[in-house]
């Protein structure tokens, strides 16, 4: 890679990307118009606030109605396995923290050793959860938002039942000590083989759902998600090829594998949750649909080549490091572009934070996506990855990117969706409160003590004149309040899942109007037990 | 936007770009990298104890990329010089990692040469380093009343053995520690060939 060769790719890609534009512009591909993000409104809607309650209010929509009712038990299944994989993640999560500060624990139990329940927690989280809950919310925003109903929703249980089994064995391989030994992609490339088959299963029905689409704009929601299940494919496919990758080449792999997952899988599909949501449930239109593209377009192209920001300082290609970072920094750009639309969306309706569930969980994820992002470009600059790299630092922000924006954007859709789905409410108000503050809160102290705690460590490690234990003894208080923090966000979970089975196996108080966290002066309308 | 195709296509391009940048270029570029001069493949040991050093995760806390000294004081803590790809060349898969909880081992095999040392450490890390965070894994030794034929009790510090017991260590735990003991990237660095120091 001399200079000339980078030169001469950097104007043959510039005069590509102007033709491509030119070719878009005139095909009327960046079609501004308001129109296409009232796609989420039926006729007169527009205005009225939607949040779910099994008893419609306002505008009735047939096309909203058949699209929900065909998708709903495919969606039912894919929340109940989130939740499941939400509970075997938080336990083995807490389990491994509370180890690193208690390393003689249990410690004659190999599968429990710190190494492997941490990647068990890894697993969980990366191809139980988030993936499945993901998918879920997918599977219900698409028929709702081509106006049609799921095709092949079959095939999508069959997927979901091939990539269950695959996870189930790759976790009992991980704890069995059996491992592909990269980061990101342990579980044995021979499991990995259920996940491709059960992965492409469930990309079916949504393929042909969106060939099968009766509107003519496509949502802002819908090319996050298209292409989220076109992309995490062809990362899968190239990461686990066994016999391929060697060496350095398998670093830089590893990486552009571990953080496109995160930037093209699980960012895409939290955005296009927050970018239906939002505007649902205040009951207006996102406010600007150019910035909805501009931001749309930045991450497509940035986010894909941050990864090498991992190996900073690494025995790679410098050229390569320098190209990561640039585009981490690069990556503010759609990141403000989602904000400012953000937040210009929702001015004048705060108060309705204080009320909606669905709101609230999806706003906190999409601020907690500019502030992880924000950090992320940051802390990829070299001066500062000189100090957080290798540290507890990273782990913080990894929870911040993956938790308090993605898991917290999945949990607002699942309280919109559920009542949906299983024409009930959900029964307590009082159980989502909690969930909402020990999750909030807990993701706030494990976030904030492990930032300082890994500062410390890495200007401990930093200075040659102290000793190597120095910057294991500074963590260890830090250590201990973030298993503080994780036994917080794994109590909220619980009162998620308790509430979810209330709901399902009817029990508790049938409500006939949303359950909103404040119901104003007006006497409470549930029906007791 | 109201075409699924232009979308599909624009965004499968963004990814083949990153792709190229990330995966391709680096393959052609690190493929005809030779290993480092002095660099040994691993025995059949070696590789079953870099296998012990997967199963149980060891890379999610020690690195094996100590960075050059411009950047971080890694030769200073005894960690060796800055790695380069020709280090890895038998290295599959890559155990580079991404945490230094515990100190770097891409030279621990020269940094502490001793079996007796491993063994024991990995029996019971605090009896070798006080406040050490690592996990003991008495999971890869057998605690016994007497060793048998062909087998040697470690040497531990004095209480640190369930008492009337001698601990022996299973075919893992020597397997792991040939492999430790092998970890040695202190050969020099050649300067690459026809002036490619400029890349």
């Amino acid at each position: 890679m001399n200079t000339v060769a980078i030169l001469i790719s950097a104007f043959l890609l510039s005069v590509f990307a102007l033709g491509a534009f030119i070719w878009s512009m005139r095909k009327g591909l960046f079609d501004t118009s308001p129109a296409a993000a009232r796609v989420i409104f039926a006729d007169e809607e527009a205005g009225h606030p939607e949040d779910p309650a099994s008893a419609r209010h306002g505008i009735v929509d047939r096309s909203r109605e058949e699209a929900d009712r065909s998708s709903a038990p495919v969606v039912f299944l894919f929340i109940c396995c989130a939740m499941v994989w939400l509970l075997v993640a938080s336990v083995a999560g807490l389990t491994a923290s509370i180890k690193l500060h208690e390393p003689d624990l249990l410690a004659s139990v190999p599968w429990l050793s710190f190494g492997r329940i941490r990647t068990i927690h890894l697993n969980a989280v990366a191809y139980g959860w988030a993936p499945m809950a993901g998918l879920g919310i997918a599977i219900f925003l698409l028929p709702r938002l081509l106006k049609t109903e799921l095709m092949g929703g079959r095939w999508a249980v069959l997927g979901a039942a091939l990539w269950n089994a695959g996870l189930i064995a790759g976790i009992g391989s991980i704890a069995a000590g059996i491992s592909d030994g990269l980061e990101w992609l342990e579980i044995p490339w021979q499991v990995d083989i259920l996940f491709v088959i059960g992965g492409a299963f469930v990309g079916f029905p949504l393929v042909l759902t969106l060939v099968n689409r009766k509107v003519d704009h496509l949502y802002v929601s819908v090319w996050y998600m298209g292409c989220a299940l076109f992309w995490f494919p062809v990362l899968f496919l190239v990461a686990n090829i066994p016999g391929l990758h060697f060496g350095v080449e398998q670093a830089t792999m590893n990486w552009w594998f571990g953080h496109n997952v995160l930037g093209l899988f699980y960012t895409p599909l939290a955005l296009a949750s927050i970018y239906y949501f939002l505007p649902k449930i205040i009951g207006q239109p996102v406010r600007s649909y150019g910035l909805s593209l501009l931001g749309f377009w930045a991450l497509a192209f940035f986010y894909g080549q941050v990864g090498g920001h991992h190996l900073v300082g690494g025995p790679v290609p410098g050229w390569l490091i320098t190209l990561s970072i640039v585009q981490s920094m690069m990556m503010l750009i759609p990141v403000i572009a989602f904000s400012i639309n953000q937040h210009q969306t929702l001015r004048g309706h705060f108060r309705q934070l204080i009320e909606s569930p669905t709101l609230r969980f999806v706003t906190f994820g999409g601020m907690m996506y500019t502030l992880s992002s924000i950090q992320g470009s940051f802390e990829a600059l070299r001066a500062v990855n000189r100090v957080t790299h290798f540290t507890h630092y990273t782990v913080a922000h990894a929870h911040l990117g993956l938790y308090a924006f993605v898991s917290f954007a999945f949990f607002g859709a699942i309280y919109f969706i559920v009542p949906r789905i299983s024409g009930r409410e959900w029964p307590y108000r009082w159980m989502i409160y909690c969930h909402f503050w020990l999750a909030a809160g807990g993701i706030g102290v494990y976030f904030l003590s492990l930032t300082i705690g890994g500062w410390l460590q890495g200007m401990a490690m930093l200075d040659a004149a102290r000793p190597f234990m120095d910057s294991v003894q500074v963590t260890i208080p830090y250590l201990k309040a973030r298993s503080v923090g994780g036994t917080m966000m794994l109590a909220g979970h619980l009162f998620l899942v308790a509430n979810f089975v209330c709901a399902i196996f009817g029990l508790g108080p049938n409500r006939d109007r949303p359950a909103l966290f404040h119901q104003g002066s007006k006497p409470e309308q549930g029906v007791g037990t | 936007m109201n075409n699924e195709s232009a979308l599909l296509a624009g965004g499968m391009t963004m990814l083949a770009i990153a792709t190229s940048a990330l995966v391709v270029i680096p393959y052609l570029q690190l493929h005809d990298v030779k290993p480092t001069p002095g660099l040994k493949p691993y025995t059949t040991a070696e590789l079953r104890g870099r296998g012990v050093y997967i199963a149980n995760g060891c890379i999610y806390c020690h690195s094996q990329q100590p960075r050059d000294s411009s950047f971080a004081p890694d030769a200073k803590r005894g960690w060796g010089r800055a790695a380069v790809a020709g280090d890895y060349y038998y290295d599959s898969p890559h155990l580079l990692g991404t945490m230094r909880t515990g100190p770097d081992l891409m030279n621990i095999g020269v940094r502490q040469p001793s079996a007796d040392w491993h063994l024991g450490h990995l029996y019971q890390p605090r009896a070798y380093v006080s406040g050490s965070i690592m996990p003991s894994y008495p999971y890869l030794f057998d605690a016994k009343d007497a060793p048998d034929a062909g087998e040697k009790a470690i040497t531990l510090p004095p209480g640190y053995a369930p008492v009337g017991k001698v601990i022996v260590p299973t075919a893992a735990a020597l397997d792991l520690v040939a492999y430790l003991q092998s970890l040695n990237r202190t050969g020099p660095v050649l300067p690459p060939i026809d002036g490619a120091a400029a890349r």
